[in-house]
């Protein structure tokens, strides 16, 4: 058995104080992301969180150059471009272009701040460590900010819950029942823009929706439920997590040795084999429905 | 079918002159409009007629350039709260984690904050609705795998629970063939009837509607006529409202509103300065 144990965990995992952190911060981080996925995946925003995302990136690259902490750039670009996408697009189709258009952007300065980081600061690392990000390496005092954000974003999640669900599914209907469309809309995109500069110190900028959209969509093939759906994608995106840090964890040991290979890695790897699995499952049981629907007939 | 003219009721929602302007287009001129309560409307106009703006002005989410709007009688001002609103399709991934009945629920609670918390008093509600729009039998189905004709169901009941002294329908019938479509109308005016609900139906078609209307609202270029089914379907009064020469044939109890033989009227002038207008229809 402890055998068993050795060879899962590699010595030392329980005691590193970065590993306690990082499942711990890891673990909050899936859990609203694959509570928020569920919506964006019956938005239909996924193209708006990976810019949100790029957003943030090139904010934490303008703070890691005036050296102040980059979750600070990250969170405030993020929320400025929730903000900008939200007005620049305020009908549905302007959206997809407005968001490009926003992507584009913050991926050009980014490209440029990217490069003042590595020739002012000395730091070579620094554009891996955004856009790729590193979830051992995140900062003890990091963790009550993000504490802070993920209980405030769960917290509004669950006070706009059925108004928004209703605006998701008709706008047009929501707006007649009294309900404020184009505030959830927008209150949604900043939670989102939360959540996503979150994700964006674990996995990196260009990864940090792969824990928002995976699995929330395996999540929609498993059940038919919204509140079922919202606890399996929080579940699978955990799972995810700590099978990635426990695995970049053991490839300390594995070629080339002497570092480990970034968790975020694994973390796509992981759900996008959930995301396989779970469509799997629910095309077998979808063939079911449709021979009983035939024979009802 | 009852004589609405004798007016014992007050109306469940009046549009008084309402007219609607567009830069310098001319939606709606004039329009005017009773309805009482538990009578079927049929609101009939082609493509462009003017239809989907004059919805969104007794909806409440469109505010006339003139004219006013009342809904629920002069005593009670809850305005769009009385309104059940249908529309016309929902745009749904077919994966959405939603069942029929949770769908109908929101009509029951959609707009309130918070998360939905178990209650048998909504589960009963939701349960008994969707037994009167016989919908029961797919209520746990994922509704983006449902066909159009059981969402529109699914939409009638939700609408219903949210209590209404109007049902308003944006084209229920443009999406389902035709036997779904008769369904549809007969539950409609069922329920209506049964609940004293003043039902708006939104068609480009009369003709499957012409069983069960009360009255008819016929738009044509943005001006409205309301009244009787033979009153308005007459050739002289459409081709008046169009202001060219139209026929309404009558073919086999089905009433056709065909453009006239006379082709030379073509250039009849659409863009009438309408607004200052005060021609009486």
């Amino acid at each position: 058995m402890t055998r068993l144990g050795e060879l899962l965990f590699a010595p030392g995992f329980f005691q590193s104080a970065e590993v306690t952190r990082a499942l711990l911060l890891g673990s909050m981080v899936a859990a609203i992301s694959g509570l928020m996925g569920v919506f964006v995946v019956i938005r239909g925003q996924a193209f708006i969180a990976h810019a949100l995302a790029d957003f943030g990136g090139a904010g934490a690259a303008v703070a890691f150059l005036v050296r102040i902490n980059p979750v600070w750039g990250f969170l405030t670009f993020g929320v400025l471009a929730a903000t900008g996408v939200e007005f620049l697009g305020k009908r549905a189709g302007e959206r997809d272009l407005s968001t490009g258009i926003v992507l584009s952007v913050a991926l050009g300065v980014e490209s440029l701040f990217l490069y003042l980081d590595t020739h002012y600061t000395g730091h070579a690392g620094a554009p891996m460590l955004i856009l790729f990000g590193s979830i051992f390496l995140v900062a003890p005092f990091t963790v009550p900010i993000i504490m802070a954000l993920t209980v405030t974003t769960g917290v509004t999640l669950d006070l706009i819950y059925r108004p928004l669900l209703l605006s998701s599914i008709d706008p047009e209907l929501a707006r007649i029942r009294g309900v404020p469309v184009q505030a959830m809309s927008l209150i949604f995109v900043i939670l989102l823009s939360l959540v996503v500069e979150e994700g964006s110190l674990m996995m990196g900028a260009l990864l940090s929706i792969s824990l928002l959209i995976g699995p929330a969509a395996a999540a929609t093939h498993l059940t038919h439920r919204m509140g079922w759906a919202m606890l399996w994608s929080a579940l699978l995106g955990i799972t995810a997590m700590w099978m990635g840090i426990v695995l970049a964890y053991d490839s300390f040991y594995w070629p080339p040795a002497g570092r480990g290979w970034p968790v975020s890695f694994f973390i796509c790897v992981l759900v996008l084999l959930f995301y396989l699995l779970a469509r799997l499952s629910s095309q077998r049981s979808q063939v079911k429905v449709r021979v009983a629907r035939k024979c009802d007939a | 079918m009852m004589d609405w003219a004798a007016g014992k009721d007050d109306p469940v929602l009046a549009l008084d002159n309402i007219s609607v302007q567009f830069d310098k287009r001319c939606v709606l001129k004039n329009v005017n409009i009773r309805v009482y309560p538990g009578e079927f409307i049929g609101l009939i106009g082609s493509n462009g007629a003017g239809k989907s703006t004059l919805l969104k002005v007794i909806l409440g989410l469109l505010s006339p350039t003139q004219g006013t709007v009342q809904v629920g009688g002069p005593a009670d001002g809850k305005g769009e709260r009385l309104m059940g609103y249908v529309p016309q399709k929902l745009f749904l991934a077919p994966d959405i984690p939603l069942r029929g009945r949770d769908l109908v629920a929101l009509g029951l609670d959609g707009h309130r904050w918070g998360i939905p918390l178990f209650s048998k008093e909504r589960k009963r509600r939701v349960s008994e609705i969707l037994e009167a729009v016989d919908a029961a039998r797919y209520a746990d189905a994922p509704v983006g795998q449902l066909s159009g004709g059981e969402q529109q169901r699914l939409l009638i009941a939700q609408a219903l629970l949210t209590d209404p002294q109007i049902l308003l329908l944006d084209e229920p019938l443009s999406n389902l063939d035709i036997k779904s479509a008769y369904e549809v109308i007969q539950l409609v005016s069922r329920i209506g009837r049964e609940k004293g609900i003043a039902v708006i139906l939104v068609a480009h078609d009369m003709n499957p509607l012409l069983g069960v209307m009360d009255r008819v609202v016929y738009l044509a270029d943005g001006k409205a006529l309301m009244g009787q089914i033979p009153d308005v379907f007459r050739s002289d009064v459409l081709s008046d409202l169009y202001g060219y020469p139209v026929e309404v044939l009558n073919v086999q109890g089905r009433i056709m509103v065909v453009g006239g033989r006379n082709f030379e009227n073509n250039g009849y002038p659409r863009e009438a300065i309408c607004c200052e207008s005060n021609e009486v229809l």
